[in-house]
């Protein structure tokens, strides 16, 4: 059990107060190491949010740098670190929230030649990336690697998220299978997004970390959870694992991990 | 026939109503960014078009949502 100090008492004071959390939900958090995987619009809520709750390891993983564009939705970047590194800019702030967190960047792309490399040795990974390829090699990889994760999306007005757990439950092949074909998805710069719909969606991601790492409530598994923020209509599908996955049904076909090539908000680029 | 389409009950009057018709009568534009679940299970793409829905069905449009990096 760790020994909290003073100020970590004040510090988590609110986390310490919930039933559900108490000293040793909070010692759990602070032994916990979660990846962020994309510091953009969902990794940026996702890494302020951990870093604030002493989500003691965080790593987070970004091969961009801040350009102007980004600082409508992606919080953890300010008009000042227009040009820098994504992953410095945000450890810089998730440091500046709480200093009893240790923060490892890794400034690359996953890929599949990486990417079970590195979230090797983490509790929970968040999807915050924003192209198929890489949403799928995320699944695979963790299911292989058998690491709980969250998967999010955003678009527009809406938002849609789910967690899996390895073995347990649906990942996200049993329902979406393969990446939909390049030419039909539609690029950032025509079909845009919300802002806030970044801080909405990854809150939740956020949240379904800190349950996991403290062992709270239940986690979002068996289901998708979308929303419509013109709405507000939220609406929870549940799903559950297919005997027929590729991935991780009774008779795989996939074994293991490969690249995929696709068009990324009007740019190609490796996942 | 009575079908729930995402959690709603919507009445339909076609007959050998399949899933493929379905997109196009609930206006889906891009059918290639949706995949389908047919009473829990999933529906593979190319088993749209010879899929005909029965009374009491249950279908689920799950969108391809891929935001949130860059």
């Amino acid at each position: 059990m760790t020994d909290f100090s003073e100020e970590q008492l004040h510090r988590y004071s609110r986390h310490i107060l919930l039933e559900d959390v108490g000293v040793e939900g909070q010692a759990r958090l602070l032994a916990g190491k979660v990846l962020i995987i994309g510091a953009g619009g969902l990794g940026a809520p996702v890494a302020l949010y951990l870093a604030a709750a002493g989500v003691g390891t965080i790593g987070i993983v970004d091969n961009d740098h801040v350009e102007i564009s980004n600082l409508q939705r992606q919080i953890t970047h300010f008009t000042e670190d227009i040009g820098a590194a994504k992953v410095e800019s945000a450890a810089a702030k998730m440091r500046a929230v709480n200093p009893d967190v240790t923060v490892n960047t890794y400034r690359q792309y996953v890929s599949a030649a990486n990417i079970r490399e590195l979230i090797r040795g983490y509790d929970f990974v968040v999807d915050g990336v924003d192209n198929f390829p890489t949403k799928f090699l995320i699944n695979d990889a963790c299911v292989m690697e058998s690491i709980p994760f969250s998967h999010g999306g955003i678009l527009r007005f809406d938002g849609q998220t789910m967690s899996v757990v390895p073995g347990k439950s649906a990942c996200y092949r049993c329902s979406f299978r393969k990446p939909p074909p390049p030419d039909a998805v539609p690029t950032c710069s025509q079909a845009g997004v919300l802002g806030a719909i970044a801080g909405m969606l990854g809150t939740i991601q956020a949240a379904e970390a800190l349950k996991y790492l403290t062992g709270t409530g239940r986690l979002l598994t068996d289901a998708l959870l979308s929303f419509d923020a013109k709405t507000m209509d939220f609406r929870k599908i549940r799903l559950r694992r297919q005997e027929n996955c590729p991935l991780c049904g009774s008779s795989p076909s996939i074994t293991e991990l490969s690249d995929m090539e696709q068009a990324v908000c009007g740019l190609k680029r490796r996942a | 026939m009575r079908i729930t389409i995402n959690g709603e009950v919507e009445e339909f009057g076609e007959q050998g109503l399949t899933v493929l018709r379905l997109l196009q009568v609930k206006k889906v534009e891009s059918p290639e960014m949706v995949a389908v679940q047919l009473n829990g299970v999933f529906l593979d793409r190319e088993g749209f078009a010879a899929t005909v829905l029965t009374a009491g069905d249950e279908v689920d449009f799950l969108y391809f949502m891929g935001g949130g990096g860059r």
